[in-house]
This record gives C-alpha cells, structure tokens and sequence, in this order.
C-alpha cells in the first residue's frame, strides 16, 4: 500500500494505525508561529468504531489501508456467517461474521442492498443504506381512524428489530425506517 | 471549468473591516511618530528557522519573504527610527484553518521600548481595534507550573514525553527534542486554557526557543529569552522580542539553525549576510513585534477559519 504524509489526510482517507484500519474524519493543522507544525486527526477505527485522535508532527506519514467498500445484496444466514454477494454481475459472494455485520443486523432483508467494507478481502463491517422498507410482524391492533398524532407503541419488524409506530399501524404494514437512528419514517403503500 | 469557483472566500464584512482596520493602524502610529515603511518581499537571502519553510522563485537565489524581520532591522540600524509596515510574508506548507501560506502582517518596532513597554503599546493598538479586553501577563514558567503542574525549565523530556502521549494522543519519538515537546504541550493543552476574551500576553520563554530575542538569566538561574506572544480567542496573534543587536550571537544562531536543518534533511538557507553588517554597524536597542492581520480578523469577526477573511 501506499502511505500518506500528514498534508495528504483528508476526510474519508482509509489508513493503518497501531495496527488497525482506520477512516480519516477531521485533520487540523496546529503551529506555532516559531516551532514545530502539527497534525491533530481525528480517526475512526473501522473494525471497532471508535474514535481516536491522535497528533502528528507534520510531514509525518502512515501507510495507507486496503480497505474497499462495496455495494452487495444480502443473501441469507446459515447461523455463524452472513452471505452477501455483489453487485457488479461477478456473483462473488463474501461472508460477514457476526462482528461485521453487527451495524447492520436489524435492518438486514434478503435481496437489499448493503455497502459492504472489505479490509485485505474480509468483511470489515456492512452500513445498511439509509432508509429501509419493512414489514410489521407484530404490534398491537392499530387504533382506526387515528392516523394523525398523538402516542406511539413498538412494532417488531421481520428482521427482529423494534422501533416505536405511531398507534394506526398494523400487523402486515410496510415501514419506511431511518436506520442512522431507528426511527419510523412513513408507512409504504403496497 | 465549474463556473461558480471565481467568487472569492472572503466575506463582505471582512473586506470592510479590513479596510477600516488599515486605516486605524496608521492613525494610531501616525500619532505616535512610527513611519510607515515598505520593504522587498523578494531577498536573495532567507529565513534559517528550522519550522519555517520559504518559498523560492525561479528567479536565482530569491526567497519569498517569511517576515520583513531582516530588512526593517536594516532600516533601523541606518537610523529610520520606530518604523511600522502591512505586508504579506509567505511560509511554505503552512495551510489549515488559521494558516495560509500567503498571509499578512503588521510588523513594527519601537526604538528604545523594551519588551514589557512594546506589550503595553500593543495592548493600546488593540483596544482601539477592539474594546476594552481585560489583559492578562503570565510567564511561561508560570503558566506551565498553573496548567500543567510542571517547571518547564527542569521537568525531564521522558516526563513531558509521557503527558504528550497520555493527554495530547501524541505518537512519542525517541528523536523529538524537548522544546518540540514543550510545543506541542503549549499547543495542545495550555492555549485551549487561556481565558477567550482576554489578551494573555505570554513573556519569558527558554533560550533554546529565543528565535531573535535576547537572552537573560533569571533569578532562578534559568536563560530566558525576552520574546512574547499574544493569546486571544484561542488563537495565536503576535510574536515580540526585545532584539538580539549582537552580531556575533545572531551570527552563532544562523550557523546553529542551519545545522539543525541539515539535521533533519532540510534545505541549507542562505543567511541574511547584510542583516550581520547592519548589526555590526549597530542596531539601536529596540522591541518588534509581528501580528497577524488576518487572524485579528477572525477573531474580531469571531470567524473559525481564515478562509472567511482573505481573499
């Protein structure tokens, strides 16, 4: 891989520190007006996604991460592993342990698309897009007619998760939900 | 060619402030006698500090200034009296949200100030530009024993070594000398400290950060330089020192800084050889000071990056 000088680190740059693959999300520079420059990053570890910040003398460089973020479509569970297979038409398919795909379990539905982050050809982590669809399983009966505000309840999606509904939704409905924060968005006409 | 690039960063009240700024800058030194000067951004001679990197041109041996320093000291020792200049200096690879690598400065002199007396006709320029600020003189002995508990003059390298990495995320190097450490530490810990509204006039660093200053021994033994800089908003605004006028000392320190550079592979600068005859001659004694116009700016417009306030 190649590495990266301080100057070089911007927002989204993947790179290895202390061993571990990590995204650059802010780099500023600091100095003095007679010393030395410094580089202050801040850096999100990819495999754990905490933040680290870290400071730098300028000029100082790190080796950049192999790390790629792909698009693929989820394709089932046998237990231990979660399948995932691209996108591009090579049918290749990528194993997710149940660490990687931590970020996306509750929102994960066959045939939906994923980005998928490899590091050295192995799932890193999958981000599930920022809105999904999905169906109601289970929620107490909806209220009629009060489809306006006013109170909320859970509502156990197919994927497991359960996100707070407003009191009109029921059992078979489809949901547009906010995975960045779990938050019901609308419901989907069928 | 994306077409809405031409406009310029800089915002329509910084342009304004700008100019009003200018002009009271030269009523206030116009009233105390300090002639406005101008000198060559161009010298075939450069800047030796190791953590200042100069711009060159293509032209033979000519240098981007990095502040007119020398050139206005050769003013004074031929006898231009206190002398004041807005001009643009250049540092090479200094770029950020309070760094550009084209910026301007107001630089000045006082003949016959000392450094505490060149504080004080700093804080008068300020409070014409700004208000009243409450101000606030501190040593920098002082103010690493309040914010970090430590004498910077005898604490050992491995233990600021140790704070650099514990408090600063800091990667440390067996090569990093202490004085870089001590940076780092005044960066990243005690400036987020200093009182925001406040002028904090910091006084009195180690020799071995002297720069241009001349250097004394306190009454606690230590070699201190009688340099300053100033501290508002968070943001680093001016640099002063009672001037080194021996020419041999300034001499020792171009040769020693170009060793360190060779050192750490820099670039060998040519030394300002007419900056040592004018010494030679005599500079009277006198304090300059550089503040960094574009940051009084962001500070007096409350911008967070330079980019607001400059073309």
């Amino acid at each position: 891989m190649a590495s990266y000088s301080t100057n070089e680190f911007r927002s989204g740059l993947k790179v290895m520190l202390e061993g571990e693959p990590c995204s650059i999300l802010e780099n500023e520079f600091v100095k003095p007006g007679k010393g030395q420059a410094f580089n202050r990053v801040k850096l999100r570890n990819l495999k754990n996604g905490r933040v680290w910040e870290r400071t730098f003398k300028s000029g100082e460089s790190l080796e950049g991460a192999d790390v790629v973020d792909l698009d693929m479509e989820y394709l089932y569970s046998d237990g231990e592993f979660w399948h995932f297979m691209m996108t591009d038409g090579s049918y290749e398919q990528h194993a997710a342990d149940k660490n990687a795909v931590a970020g996306a379990l509750d929102w994960l539905k066959e045939q939906d698309k994923f980005s998928v982050t490899l590091y050295n050809g192995a799932v890193l982590s999958v981000t599930p897009p920022n809105f999904v669809e999905l169906e109601v399983v289970e929620t107490d009966p909806g209220l009629k007619g009060d489809t306006a505000q006013g109170g909320s309840k859970p509502a156990t999606l197919t994927t497991g998760a359960v996100v707070r509904v407003p009191l009109f939704v029921n059992i078979g409905d489809v949901l547009r939900i906010d995975t960045r924060n779990g938050e019901y968005q609308n419901r989907v006409s069928k | 060619m994306n077409s809405s690039d031409w406009r310029p960063g800089v915002l329509p009240e910084a342009i304004e402030l700008r100019a009003r700024v200018y002009r009271q800058i030269r009523e206030y030194f116009q009233s105390r006698q300090v002639t406005e000067v101008e000198t060559p951004l161009l010298s075939p001679a450069g800047n030796t500090d190791p953590n200042i990197e100069s711009l060159t041109t293509s032209d033979p041996c000519s240098y981007l200034q990095t502040s007119p320093e020398f050139a206005m000291k050769r003013l004074l020792a031929s006898g231009s009296g206190s002398i004041y200049q807005i001009c643009k200096a250049f540092r090479k690879g200094e770029s950020g949200r309070r760094h550009r690598t084209e910026f301007t400065l107001l630089e000045w002199y006082r003949v016959a100030f000392d450094y505490h007396q060149l504080m004080a006709d700093v804080v008068a320029l300020l409070q014409q530009l700004l208000g009243d600020r409450d101000v606030v003189k501190v040593s920098y002995l002082q103010l690493f024993q309040d914010c970090l508990g430590v004498d910077p003059y005898q604490i050992e390298k491995t233990k600021l070594a140790d704070i650099a990495h514990s408090e600063a995320g800091y990667r440390v190097d067996e090569a990093d000398s202490k004085d870089m450490l001590l940076e780092l530490l005044m960066s990243h810990l005690i400036e987020p400290k200093l009182a925001p509204d406040a002028l904090t006039f910091v006084y009195d660093y180690p020799a071995s950060q002297c720069a241009l200053a001349q250097v004394v021994t306190d009454d606690a033994g230590n070699a201190v330089a009688r340099r300053f800089e100033l501290y508002s908003g968070g943001i680093e605004l001016a640099n002063g020192y009672q001037e080194l006028t021996a020419w041999q000392e300034q001499q020792r320190r171009f040769t020693a800084e170009n060793q360190k550079r060779k050192m750490k592979g820099l670039p060998v600068i040519v030394p300002d050889n007419q900056l040592i005859s004018a010494l030679q001659h005599g500079l009277p004694p006198c304090s300059g000071v550089a503040l960094g116009i574009d940051r009084l700016l962001m500070l007096m417009l409350k911008a967070d990056n330079i980019d607001r306030v400059v073309f």
